[in-house]
C-alpha cells in the first residue's frame, strides 16, 4: 500500500492518509491511528497475506496468492496491542457500536420500529431497550415520515438519535424530512441549529425479497446538499464508522446491507473509529483499481481471487463514504493503475457509480489509460425469482470479464 | 356567573378527559348533534345576524368577546382577565404583528424583498394569546406564515426584516427568507415551506423535554412546544401521525390550529370531510379544543390551560383557533375567491380592535396609553427598515458556511487535504 506513496514526501503522506487505507485486519489502530508499523518501510508494497515485497515495479506476482480475500485475521503486526481483539458479526459490531456510544452519552438514543422490545429487525439494537429504557430506546408507530421527523426535532434541541428504517425502502416514506429538515435546516437557519443525527438501516439486494425490499436508497438520498452517506462493509468498519457517525455534528445515512449482518471478524477491545470521509483499501495492487461498497466488495474480492490466478493485480478500495467520496485514496489508486473499474449494486441510472465517474473523470482524466467502466445492477426492480435476482445484481464472474476487457 | 368563570368553563370542560388513559372511550368534546356550517361555507353564505353568531357555540366554548364584556360592566374589577400590565402587553404584541406585516407589503411592493411572502394580517390574536405565555426556553415551530410568530416569540424587529431583505444579518444570515425563520436564542426551531413538515420537529422539541426530564434527570425541564399550522395541513398525515405520538407518549405540546378557513383558494369544508378539525383531538386521545381566534383573551385562557397541562406532564392538547386572515394567502395571490361578505364580517371582528376596545371600557388604559404604544411600534417598525437597508449582502465566501456543521462533511480533496481547509473553497472560489 505505501507503494502509493513513491516520494519524497512519503512519510509525511503517511503521517496524513487515512489509517484505514491498509488492510483492516492487519493492522490494530489506536485512536490517534499512528503509523507505527509503517513508517520505517515507506516504499514497501504490504502484501495481503502480509509478505513485504520490496519490488514494486513487478507487475506480475512472484508467486500465486491462494487467498487474495481479506479476511484473514492477526498477524504478528497486529499483535503490536497486548489484547487479543474479540470474534463477532457484522450486526454485533453495530450493536457495540450502539451501546457503547450510548453509554458514553446520555444524549445518544434511538428510535425507529421494533427497535425496542423486538430488538430491532437484524438484532442491531438487541438488548439495548433492557439496558437503557424504552425512551432511550424508542419503539415508534409506524410513521417514518413522521418519526424522522420527530428525530430531527430532537437533534435541534440537544439530543443525538439513531433513527432506524427497519429496512431502507421504508426511508423512501421519510424523504420529506430527510431532504428539507435533515439536509437543510442547518444550512436555512444559518448555522443556528446542528442536526447530528443518524439515519440507519438495512438495504441491498437480499435473497428474493422481492422488489420493494431489495432497493438501494443511496443513489436517491446522493444529491441531497447538507448529508453525509457512509456504507459499512465488514464489522470492524461497521462498529467504527457507527460510532463515528453518532459522534459527528452532520447528518449521516449509514447504510447497512441485508446479506452482510452475518460477516464474522476479529475486532479490536479498545475504543476507535473509522474516518467518515475515508475509503478503505481492501487491496492493494497495480494493474487496475477496482472501486466498490458494501457487499458487492465480496463480490470483487471473490473475482479478485480468479484474477491473481489469472495473472492480474486489481487494486480493490472499498469506497465506504459514498457522499463526499474521498478523492485522494481513489486518485491516488488511479495515479498508480490508470484504469478503473467501478463496481457497485446501485442501478446504473443515476447512481453512485455515476458521480464517481463525473468525480473520476473531472479530476483524474490524464491519468486514464482506458475509459472507466461501470458494473451496475440492471435498471429493473429487483425480481422475486432466484435466477432472475442473481442476474440483476453484478456477479464475480462478470467483474473477472470487465478486469479482463479493461486491461486488454 | 362573572365572566372568570365563564372563561373557566371554556378550559376545565374539555379536559375533564382523563389523563391517565390515552385510550379512553370518553368523548366529551364532541358536540352531540351537527351544528351549522362555519361562516366560511362557500356554499351557504349569509350575512349573519348577531345571534346567528351562536349558531356555532359549542358547549359554551365560543363566546363573542361583547358578551364577555357586557357581563363584565356589572362586575367590580378584581374578575378581569388580565391585569393593565399584561393588557398592555398583549396590545403592544399585536400592533407590532400589525405595523411589521404592513410594512412587509410595503417593502415588498418596493423591491426590498422577494419570492413567497405571507402576512399574518388578521391573526394576531392567536399568536399574541399562545406564545406570551412562553417562556424563553419555551419552543415555538410554525409555517411559512411566520413572521409575527418569531416576532412574539422574542427575536427582534430588525432581525426579521434583515432576514426578510435577505441580508447578513438577518436571524438566518439571508439563509432562509421569510418562510425559514429560525432562532437558538428565542427556541423558534423554523419557519417550513412544506405544510405539516414542522409538526414533527415540534413533536421532537416536544420529545427532548420529556427526554431531559426522564432519562436525563433534570427534574425541573418543563419546557412546552407549540407546534402552530392551518386548516390545510389538518388533513395532512403528518399531523395525525404526530398526534398518535404525542398523545402515546404524553409529549408536553400544544397542537395550536390557526382554522382560517382557506388553504390558498382551496376552502376548508372543499377539502375536509369533517370540518371540525378540534374533534380530531379526542379520537387520538387528547382535549379538543375550538376558541375564537379572533379574541385574544379568550385563546390566552384556553391557552394557560393547555400550556399547564403540557407543563404538568398531562400531554398533548389540540386547539383549534377559528380566525382569519385579512390579505391574501401570499402577496402574490389575488384573492379574488374569497367572498367579501366574508371578509367584511371578520374584519369587524378585528382582534386589534376588539382588544382596544376592552382595555377602554375596562379603565385598564387610555386612548392616550394605547396611541403612545401605538408610535412606539411604528418607530420600531422604522427603525428595522432602516436597520435591514443599511445592513450587508452575503458575501460569495457565505455560501458554503453552513452546508454542514462539521465542514469535513465536504469531503477530502485530490490533494490530501479536506477540502475546508483550502482557503480558496472558504473564499467561495473553489471548484466543488
Amino acid at each position: 500500500m505505501a507503494a502509493i506513496f513513491q516520494g519524497v514526501g512519503a512519510a509525511a503522506a503517511l503521517s496524513s492518509s487515512p489509517s484505514n487505507s491498509f488492510d483492516s485486519k492487519k493492522f490494530v489502530f489506536s485512536p490517534c491511528r499512528s503509523f507505527s508499523v509503517r513508517k520505517g518501510a515507506s516504499f514497501a508494497v504490504v502484501r495481503s497475506d502480509g509478505r513485504v515485497n520490496l519490488n514494486p515495479k513487478g507487475r506480475r506476482a512472484q508467486q500465486l496468492i491462494s487467498n487474495a480475500v481479506a479476511t484473514k485475521s492477526d498477524s504478528a503486526a497486529a499483535s503490536s496491542s497486548s489484547k487479543p481483539g474479540h470474534e463477532l458479526l457484522l450486526f454485533e459490531a453495530l450493536q457495540e457500536g450502539l451501546e457503547e456510544e450510548m453509554e458514553r452519552d446520555p444524549r445518544v438514543c434511538v428510535m425507529g420500529e421494533d427497535v425496542g422490545h423486538y430488538g430491532g429487525s437484524y438484532k442491531v439494537t438487541k438488548g439495548l431497550a433492557k439496558k437503557f429504557g424504552d425512551l432511550r430506546v424508542l419503539d415508534t408507530p409506524i410513521a417514518e415520515n413522521s418519526f424522522t421527523g420527530m428525530g430531527i426535532g430532537a437533534a435541534m434541541t440537544g439530543l443525538r438519535p439513531v433513527v432506524e428504517g427497519m429496512n431502507m425502502g421504508f426511508l423512501l416514506l421519510a424523504f420529506n424530512q430527510i431532504s428539507n429538515n435533515c439536509g437543510m435546516l442547518h444550512y436555512t437557519s444559518g448555522g443556528q441549529f446542528t442536526i447530528p443525527i443518524v439515519i440507519r438501516g438495512p438495504g441491498g439486494v437480499g435473497r428474493q425479497l422481492g422488489a420493494e425490499h431489495s432497493q438501494r436508497l443511496e443513489s436517491y438520498f446522493q444529491s441531497i446538499p447538507g448529508i453525509q452517506m457512509v456504507a459499512c462493509s465488514t464489522p470492524y468498519n461497521a462498529k467504527g464508522l457507527m460510532k463515528a457517525a453518532i459522534r459527528s455534528e452532520n447528518p449521516v445515512i449509514f447504510f447497512e446491507h441485508v446479506l452482510l449482518y452475518n460477516l464474522k471478524e476479529r475486532i479490536p477491545d479498545e475504543d476507535y473509529i473509522c474516518n467518515l470521509e475515508e475509503a478503505e483499501m481492501v487491496r492493494p495492487g497495480e494493474h487496475v483499481t477496482i472501486l466498490t461498497y458494501s457487499r458487492m466488495r465480496y463480490h470483487v474480492m471473490q473475482a479478485a481471487k480468479t484474477l491473481v490466478n489469472k495473472g492480474y493485480d486489481p487494486e480493490v478500495i472499498d469506497i465506504r463514504s459514498l457522499k463526499p467520496f474521498d478523492l485522494y485514496t481513489i486518485g491516488n489508486s488511479v495515479k498508480k493503475t490508470h484504469r478503473v473499474l467501478i463496481v457497485e449494486e446501485c442501478m446504473r441510472t443515476g447512481g453512485i457509480g455515476a458521480s464517481l465517474i463525473a468525480a473520476i473523470t473531472e479530476n483524474f482524466n490524464d491519468y486514464l489509460d482506458a475509459s472507466i467502466m461501470c458494473l451496475s445492477s440492471q435498471d429493473v426492480p429487483t425480481p422475486y425469482a432466484g435466477t432472475l435476482e442473481e442476474v440483476t445484481v453484478v456477479q464475480p464472474a462478470q467483474i473477472v470479464t470487465a478486469v479482463e476487457q479493461l486491461c486488454q | 356567573m362573572n365572566s372568570a368563570s365563564c372563561a373557566a368553563k371554556i378550559s376545565t370542560q374539555p379536559f375533564s378527559l382523563n389523563p391517565t388513559s390515552p385510550a379512553s372511550h370518553d368523548r366529551p368534546l364532541v358536540s352531540p348533534k351537527p351544528t351549522s356550517l362555519f361562516l366560511g361555507s362557500t356554499r351557504k353564505l349569509r350575512l349573519s345576524s348577531s345571534s346567528k353568531l351562536n349558531l356555532h357555540r359549542r358547549s359554551g366554548t365560543v363566546v363573542a368577546v361583547s358578551d364577555v364584556v357586557k357581563q363584565k360592566k356589572s362586575k367590580s374589577t378584581h374578575s378581569l382577565l388580565i391585569t393593565k400590565e399584561e393588557g398592555l402587553e398583549l396590545y403592544e404584541d399585536m400592533i407590532l404583528g400589525r405595523a411589521f406585516e404592513d410594512m412587509c407589503a410595503q417593502m415588498y411592493y418596493r423591491g426590498k424583498m422577494f419570492g413567497f411572502v405571507h402576512l399574518y394580517n388578521g391573526q394576531e390574536a392567536v399568536s399574541t394569546g399562545f406564545i406570551k405565555l412562553l417562556k424563553q426556553q419555551d419552543s415555538v415551530v410554525s409555517t411559512y406564515r411566520d413572521h409575527v410568530h418569531a416576532l412574539s416569540k422574542g427575536v427582534p424587529a430588525r432581525a426579521v426584516m434583515s432576514e426578510l431583505f435577505g441580508k447578513t444579518t438577518g436571524c438566518c444570515r439571508g439563509q432562509g427568507g421569510s418562510m425559514h425563520m429560525f432562532s437558538r436564542e428565542h427556541n423558534l426551531l423554523g419557519g417550513f415551506a412544506f405544510i405539516g413538515e414542522g409538526i414533527p420537529v415540534a413533536t421532537g422539541a416536544a420529545f427532548t423535554s420529556k427526554y431531559k426530564r426522564e432519562v436525563l434527570k433534570e427534574a425541573d425541564c418543563d419546557h412546552v412546544t407549540l407546534a402552530f399550522f392551518g386548516d390545510g395541513t389538518c388533513n395532512n398525515g403528518q399531523f395525525f401521525e404526530c398526534l398518535n405520538m404525542a398523545a402515546l407518549w404524553k409529549l408536553p405540546i400544544v397542537f395550536v390550529v390557526e382554522n382560517n378557513l382557506w388553504a390558498i383558494g382551496m376552502s376548508h369544508l372543499r377539502a375536509t370531510s369533517d370540518p371540525q378539525i378540534y374533534k380530531k383531538g379526542p379520537a387520538f386521545g387528547m382535549p379538543g379544543i375550538h376558541v375564537d381566534g379572533m379574541d385574544v383573551l379568550k385563546v390566552r385562557e384556553v391557552a394557560k390551560e393547555a400550556i399547564g397541562r403540557a407543563r404538568r406532564g398531562e400531554g398533548p392538547t389540540l386547539v383549534e383557533c377559528e380566525t382569519y386572515r385579512f390579505r391574501g394567502h401570499s402577496l402574490a395571490d389575488p384573492d379574488e375567491l374569497r367572498d367579501p361578505a366574508e371578509k367584511a364580517h371578520y374584519a369587524a371582528r378585528d382582534p386589534i380592535t376588539a382588544l382596544k376596545k376592552y382595555l377602554i371600557e375596562n379603565s385598564l388604559a387610555s386612548e392616550a396609553d394605547l396611541k403612545a404604544i401605538d408610535k412606539k411600534i411604528d418607530e420600531v417598525v422604522e427603525d428595522a427598515v432602516e436597520f435591514a437597508d443599511e445592513s450587508p449582502v452575503p458575501s460569495q465566501s457565505q455560501l458554503l458556511e453552513n452546508v454542514f456543521a462539521d465542514p469535513k462533511g465536504f469531503g477530502i480533496g485530490p490533494d490530501g487535504r479536506y477540502r475546508c481547509e483550502d482557503p480558496k473553497f472558504t473564499e467561495g472560489t473553489a471548484h466543488v
